[in-house]
């Protein structure tokens, strides 16, 4: 079974790739790139796999996880810049390099015996998504 | 393969207390549902049927048929009421949201086989910030 919370954060980032030119910068990230970043209200989707105690009911203590997920990730995003307050950041703020670094930072420390993290799921906006990990179908087939 | 989802929602409530924890481990665990009397949730079900549209019909399945069926075996069984108190087996297994959506697996899934699609998957939304998949496995 698959149980996921989700957690909301807001930073700022600006999407410029130093080993591009100018042009070819503007020209890809469009207005990601104006020179003094802009803001998301970010939903990030945690999943985890286990199986459901069978005194408790419970595959992870979800407090738990809260308390982790606010140490490892929260409070390192949450009204930060992505850009420069971020130690550990590895590339171009997209929310894909987001999706990896959150996946690496949660599996650095992983405390749950119980559950194992299975997808990472990041709502930049309304309209964009971004998905690192398994779908439930995915997870299925590879069983 | 095609996957088709129909969404349905009831309003219930729950406690979540296990006697095998003390005390301090019921709140650690259920936090503040652990509270004696149980407070509720407006839950959120989406049913996802895997199958090939029929090359008549142009359809993997009758979504009004589904409708029924999860209206039939869950919505009637658990809108409106107290888990703990009114739907077995929860007077004697914890309402989670993960024992919750594994009972309406165990009451779709055989109502949910026809010639060309199965039930896939269930996604129980117990809030907008916590929800489960399940898809029948045993362990």
């Amino acid at each position: 079974m698959r149980v996921t919370r989700v957690y909301r954060f807001s930073a700022s980032h600006r999407l410029h790739a130093d080993s591009l030119s100018g042009e070819q910068n503007a020209e890809l990230y469009g207005k990601c790139n104006n020179p003094y970043g802009h803001g998301h209200d970010y939903a990030i989707h945690i999943s985890v796999r286990g199986v459901p105690h069978s005194n408790t009911g419970r595959v992870l203590n979800v407090g738990a996880l809260d308390r982790y997920v606010t140490e490892r990730l929260l409070t390192a995003y949450d009204h930060n810049d992505l850009n420069r307050d971020v130690p550990g950041f590895v590339g171009v703020p997209t929310t894909e390099n987001l999706a990896i670094d959150s996946d690496r930072r949660l599996r650095d420390a992983w405390p749950f015996d119980t559950a194992e993290l299975e997808r990472v799921f990041i709502q930049e906006t309304g309209r964009n998504s971004f998905e690192l990990g398994k779908s439930p179908g995915e997870a299925r087939k590879k069983k | 393969m095609m996957l088709i989802t129909r969404r349905a929602e009831f309003s219930a409530s729950h406690r979540c207390y296990s006697s095998s924890l003390s005390e301090e481990q019921n709140l650690d665990l259920y936090g503040e549902r652990a509270s004696s009397h149980g407070h509720g949730h407006n839950y959120v079900l989406e049913v996802t049927i895997d199958g090939e549209p029929d090359p008549v019909t142009g359809m993997i399945v009758d979504l009004k048929l589904v409708k029924d069926i999860i209206n039939e075996r869950v919505i009637e069984l658990m809108d409106h009421r107290h888990l703990n108190h009114e739907v077995p087996p929860f007077d004697q297994v914890v309402p989670t949201v993960e024992n919750v959506a594994r009972e309406i697996w165990k009451l779709l899934q055989p109502g949910l086989q026809f010639k060309n699609a199965n039930l896939s998957n269930i996604r129980l939304y117990e809030t907008n910030d916590l929800y489960v998949d399940y898809a029948g496995e045993i362990s």
